[in-house]
């Protein structure tokens, strides 16, 4: 699980991605400035809720977000070298697909229910692969066999209404992993399955990872997921990264008030009723992006917030006395803060 | 704090059937969204209802509220049969049992002020209530629930997701019910918001005496929230005990596989468990048998 940092380029480099949407009430800054690389083979968990911009950074790289509304308003995103939002459309879309797959929350939306699922998974296999229509569909198979989808031979000609839930978001990773990709996106794959099949897709992905060897970006705001699949995590908030480290690390030593937050406030599974509290939850709500606050944008709900805090965003910089790599944009010194408080407790 | 004994809900043999009818007209055939079910919630007592999309958790929560009436069996409230109360008494016992949705959005009307919204619980119910005093209801079910009075006037567009599940909260215990079904009530809330409605439910519960029906499919939230907990599969209730029994102890294979399969929000025993999971193929699991005490309050479908 926990490689070595190597010193090579990196598979996925994001430099200060700013991305924002026009509306009537001006613009929203959905994403401020994220900047992260991703190594070949590495699993990188992102943690965030709605308006983190965890999902839209990762449609803006793709090319995806709906221009307008939507802008990218500065920043880079080399992959292999080549910075994704320069490339001409037609380039991209050999990316996408091909080099770079994806597979998201809802995949009754993503696939097109009037085509049969062999003609979904054969269309990036022609278009990428350069397969002829019998190899195309010869693979189709595999892969359905590949995502464990029984008797995939008999099910090609089927349309996706044909398919439950989790078959569906099988058949969208069999599409997504179709030409072998170095980078599998999968943003909220999970949310919207049961927690059984759930387990299954989890370990699916495991398996092809190691089959394919690929890297992965895995959006979530399952702590658990989280926990068992990545390499590194980042939490993200209001567009930003607020916290970003080796997995280990993130859970046994948080650094960010929010992600100390969110661990907090998940039940335990394996503790009794028996002598519970109330769970431990975060104040307020996230923010509105069309005024976010100014400063740290999680401020306004930490209890630990210093007046610095509500003026000037922190930058995300090497967490002192961490692990290296694990970063933090904090003004506050939350280890200090808790060491205090388990002080006043005794 | 322990639930009384007495129960204010009793749901007895309760089956819910959908004629299926394929598209050419043939032999109709139908589906059982829910079969047999019977259960009781004591009054002050939060019952869990998990188990898989499609195994009948949301059909027994419209059964059990009569939005959609059981095929068979017997819902009664506080001792009454609600199949057999008229229109109108029916009527009256709805300001007592409540249910909370899990899209609060899609419950609320755009065009509605909130203040309007929760406020027209009482035009429907307690048409003896004046404006003044109607004003003054809603905005003490605001500062329960946690919002502010003056946001009254605004509309469901101004409000957060937690914000407008908090406020069809307030309607829900507007008329004083002994008991609300909270479908999926923190399922579309975002997760740093979910503690907080959590909470929300369980102080009402201790000031207000109120049962709950708790439906989820997050397992955390209902080993901390409800003091026993039922496994539905395939519309069967396969397993029933108090909620530590049932977590610390279970007995089904169903209930094994889904407990087994929530992940751990800690790095080395989560990568474990994926481990061992990867390792132990899934068994098929067989239908049929009957619920049978295993131990005091622990129910278990076994096959004999």
């Amino acid at each position: 699980m926990s490689d070595m940092p190597r010193l090579e380029t990196p598979l996925l480099e994001v430099r200060d991605l700013a991305v924002a949407f026009d509306t009537d009430g001006g613009a929203v800054h959905a994403v401020n400035g994220v900047s992260y690389a991703l190594r070949e083979g590495e699993t990188l968990g992102i943690v965030g809720e709605s308006g983190s911009g965890k999902s839209v950074h990762v449609l803006a790289m793709l090319g995806l977000i709906p221009r307008p509304p939507g802008r990218i308003t500065g920043g880079q995103v080399l992959f292999r070298g080549r910075d994704l939002l320069t490339l001409p459309e037609k380039a991209l879309r050999k990316v996408r697909g091909g080099e770079i797959g994806f597979v998201f929350q809802d995949p009754m939306s993503s696939l097109n229910p009037g085509m049969t699922v062999a003609a979904q998974i054969v269309e990036p296999l022609r278009i990428h692969l350069g397969l002829d229509a019998r190899a195309a569909r010869r693979r189709a198979r595999e892969l359905l066999d590949l995502v464990r989808i029984p008797n995939a031979a008999g099910r090609l000609d089927q349309y996706p209404h044909e398919f439950s839930g989790g078959q569906r978001q099988r058949v969208m990773i069999a599409i997504g992993i179709a030409c072998r990709p170095k980078l599998l996106i999968a943003d909220e794959a999970t949310t919207a399955l049961d927690v059984t099949v759930q387990a299954e897709i989890v370990a699916l992905v495991q398996e092809l990872k190691r089959e394919i060897g690929m890297a992965i970006i895995w959006i979530t705001h399952d702590l658990g997921v989280v926990a068992g699949i990545s390499d590194t995590v980042q939490v993200m908030y209001a567009g930003r990264i607020l916290e970003r480290g080796p997995v280990d690390d993130i859970f046994a030593d948080p650094r960010s008030a929010y992600t100390l937050g969110l661990l907090r406030s998940l039940p335990d599974l394996t503790r009794g009723r028996a002598g519970r509290g109330r769970l431990r939850q975060i104040e307020g709500a996230p923010p509105d992006m069309r005024a976010p606050p100014p400063g740290d944008p999680f401020a306004p709900r930490n209890a630990y917030a210093t007046p610095r805090c509500r003026t000037e965003a922190p930058p995300l910089v090497q967490a002192a006395g961490a692990a290296p790599g694990h970063l933090v944009a904090a003004w506050y010194d939350l280890p200090a803060i808790l060491a205090r408080e388990a002080e006043e407790a005794r | 704090m322990r639930a009384p004994d007495y129960p204010i809900v009793s749901v007895r043999n309760l089956s819910k059937h959908y004629p299926l009818r394929s598209w050419w007209g043939g032999k109709a055939s139908v589906f059982r969204a829910v079969e047999d079910v019977s259960f009781d919630i004591r009054a002050g007592e939060t019952l869990g209802l998990v188990g898989e999309s499609g195994s009948g958790k949301s059909t027994i929560g419209r059964a059990v509220t009569m939005l959609n009436p059981p095929t068979a069996g017997t819902v009664a409230f506080e001792g009454t049969d609600l199949a057999k109360l008229s229109p109108r008494a029916m009527r009256g016992m709805r300001a007592r049992i409540q249910t909370v949705f899990q899209d609060p959005y899609a419950a609320l009307n755009p065009r509605m002020s909130v203040g309007d919204y929760v406020s027209e619980a009482f035009k429907l119910h307690r048409p003896e209530m004046g404006r003044a005093e109607r004003r003054a209801a809603v905005a003490g079910l605001f500062e329960r629930v946690g919002l502010e009075p003056r946001f009254a006037g605004r509309f469901p567009h101004q409000f957060s997701g937690g914000q407008r599940q908090r406020i069809c909260i307030a309607r829900a215990i507007a008329l004083k019910p002994s008991f609300i079904v909270a479908d999926e009530p923190i399922a579309a809330l975002d997760v740093s918001i979910q503690a907080q409605v959590v909470n929300l439910l369980q102080d009402l519960q201790a000031e207000l005496g109120l049962s709950y029906l708790f439906i989820s499919h997050d397992l955390r939230m209902v080993r901390y929230l409800c003091h026993r907990v039922a496994v539905l599969w395939r519309g069967r209730i396969v397993e029933l005990a108090e909620s530590d029994a049932l977590y610390d102890d279970p007995r089904h294979p169903y209930t094994q596989r889904l407990l087994g399969a929530v992940p751990v929000p800690d790095p080395a025993a989560e990568r474990a468990r994926l481990a061992a999971e990867q390792a132990r193929p899934a068994s098929p699991i067989a239908e049929g048998g009957d619920l049978v005490e295993v131990a005091p309050g622990h129910w278990v479908v076994t096959r004999s």
